[in-house]
């Protein structure tokens, strides 16, 4: 009897949060492609039906025929979306890249840090991170703005003369991302530099190897997992980011996370927005999956 | 160790600290301000706050938003523990690669991606939106957080321990709750934490999944702040981030209490 109930405990345990995901997280993207390849009217919902059992089998066999992938190929067609896409790829890069420069000086600054001290720098990261991310990119917008604070001080400093204009340009959305993302950029950083063995270094300074030679040569190979980490994540969600472009970027960024939500909200053209989620989740699914990959290699290690 | 902590990353740590912290405490300043320009200072006051409590929608989606949180937090922190077990105490069953897949990919997943599924299948099965369908949202992403926070603990964790229990006759759900649960606990609360703080936070998930009469409050802050910076936001602003920031802080101190207290019976036992 015991062990009846602890063999139904174990199966309930996968079994309840497997199904929910499920049915909430992986059935979703079956539908979203099924959307995807439908044609938009004026209905509620606003696509044509799509294959489904609703009207028989001929209706079957009629919805099947209107199905086309006319729409990925209006996709490909319009320099919208592929522009939409590059530069969303080019901005994610490039924030991931300023991302790491400034991440890595304070994840090594804090794993040098005394013992003693190193918890509190650890909250001090994190606790950004525990407040609203809208919020956070608000902030910027008073400070960004050209009657902002930043130029503000600037002006008081002397150090120009009119306004730099930043809000509303890609260099705006470069600053919230790399503002937004530097935990999640630092954490693993941290986590990897902390484990190293300084004396290392040592060894190779006392052989005469310059601090900068070190640090190329012995530092930073070995928290290449940290780097790795924190590199997918930040770019993978930055490819797909809205409100950052959408906040500080103004109308001129291109991003297809943006584009998505315009298509979606305002032009009301679901099949085309579900097949710019398709797309995007298929220039994603690489570095996702190398990712978990990567991810599972430093488990089993550890354990 | 302390002599080699550098003046150069003394300085990384202190630029790299003022970049975060800069742009909260200008905003938590400026909520404060007289004037209705945010970026002008004209004396102290805290009408933007009076305005605050005044503002009836605003109200009404702060008190959508805090119910969403606490119900979807509470399921999602039971489903993802549950997720976390399965996934360190069962290393082998079908679909296992699937489901540690789907425990891990949502993330990252962008959440345009995530909303807009989420619309599609409840527009599929006929299922009205609102309070409901933001609330199934919450719980599917921040389940996964919850599961990872959770999965990190039972990694280190001592698994003798409950195998001990089992030896000594206790059923696995009692060795569960009377052992393991014990010693995971700060983890689940700090998991229950994030999945409040990312309900609270969640901006494009909730557009897409809500429904009229379940306008959450980033979704409020949102449409006003496309009409332009006003230090009423800011207030609001202020507002929340004291809450999260007084909920971690004690969480942190009751942890390490918790911790202090637990060496200190390992020391005398």
């Amino acid at each position: 009897m015991v062990r009846l109930f602890s063999m139904i405990g174990s199966r309930l345990v996968i079994a309840v949060p497997y199904l929910w995901l499920l049915v909430f997280f992986l059935v979703p993207f079956f539908i979203v492609f099924k959307i995807s390849l439908s044609q938009t009217t004026i209905a509620m919902p606003p696509y044509l039906p799509v294959f489904g059992l609703e009207e028989g089998i001929s209706g079957f066999i009629r919805n099947l025929r209107d199905l086309s992938f006319e729409n990925y190929l209006w996709l490909f067609q319009d320099a919208l979306y592929v522009n939409a896409y590059l530069s969303s790829l080019v901005i994610a890069a490039v924030s991931t890249l300023l991302t790491l420069l400034v991440g890595y000086p304070i994840a090594y600054g804090m794993a040098r840090a005394p013992a003693t001290l190193r918890p509190l720098l650890l909250m001090l990261i994190i606790l950004p991170f525990w407040t609203s991310f809208l919020i956070r990119v608000y902030a910027w917008i008073g400070i960004l703005k050209p009657e902002g604070l930043l130029n503000q001080f600037l002006f008081a400093l002397g150090v120009i003369d009119e306004p730099l204009i930043i809000l509303n340009t890609t260099s705006a959305v470069y600053i919230g991302i790399v503002y937004s993302y530097l935990p999640f950029m630092v954490l693993p950083l941290y986590a990897a530099l902390e484990k190293m063995d300084y004396s290392l270094i040592e060894a190779a300074q006392d052989l005469g190897c310059p601090p900068l030679a070190a640090f190329w040569k012995i530092t930073f190979p070995l928290s290449a997992p940290g780097v790795i980490a924190g590199c997918m994540l930040v770019f993978i969600p930055a490819v797909g980011e809205f409100v950052i472009p959408d906040l500080l970027g103004g109308s001129r960024t291109l991003m297809i996370g943006k584009t998505l939500w315009d298509e979606f909200f305002f032009n009301r053209d679901w099949p085309v927005s579900s097949a710019v989620a398709v797309v995007l989740l298929l220039i994603l699914v690489v570095p996702i999956a190398y990712f978990q990959r990567a991810q599972a290699r430093a488990r089993e290690q550890e354990s | 160790m302390a002599g080699t902590w550098g003046r150069f990353n003394v300085v990384a740590l202190a630029l790299g600290f003022a970049f975060l912290y800069l742009p909260i405490v200008l905003l938590v300043i400026y909520s404060f301000n007289e004037s209705r320009l945010v970026t002008v200072w004209a004396g102290f006051s805290t009408k933007w706050y009076v305005a605050m409590l005044n503002n009836r929608g605003l109200m009404d989606a702060a008190w959508v938003t805090a119910r969403v949180a606490f119900l979807s937090a509470t399921i999602a922190t039971v489903f993802g523990t549950m997720a976390a077990v399965a996934l360190t105490r069962y290393t082998r069953f079908r679909g296992r690669l699937l489901f540690s897949g789907i425990v891990f990919a949502p993330l990252v997943m962008p959440e345009v991606i995530t909303g807009l599924s989420l619309l599609l299948l409840f527009v599929a099965i006929n299922f009205d939106r609102g309070f409901a369908t933001v609330t199934i949202a919450h719980i599917t992403f921040s389940m996964c957080f919850v599961a990872v926070v959770v999965q990190s603990r039972l990694i280190t964790f001592d698994k003798s321990l409950e195998e001990a229990a089992l030896d000594l006759g206790a059923t696995p759900v009692k060795a569960f709750f009377q052992v393991t649960l014990p010693v995971i606990l700060p983890a689940v609360i700090a998991g229950w934490m994030l999945a409040f703080t990312l309900s609270l936070d969640d901006l494009v998930i909730a557009s897409f999944t809500s429904g009229p009469g379940a306008t959450t409050l980033p979704m409020k802050i949102y449409s006003q702040v496309r009409l332009g910076v006003t230090p009423e936001i800011n207030a609001v602003s202020t507002v929340l981030i004291g809450v999260v920031t007084v909920g971690v802080i004690v969480a942190s101190l009751v942890n390490k209490r918790q911790e202090v207290l637990r060496q200190r019976e390992a020391e005398i036992g």
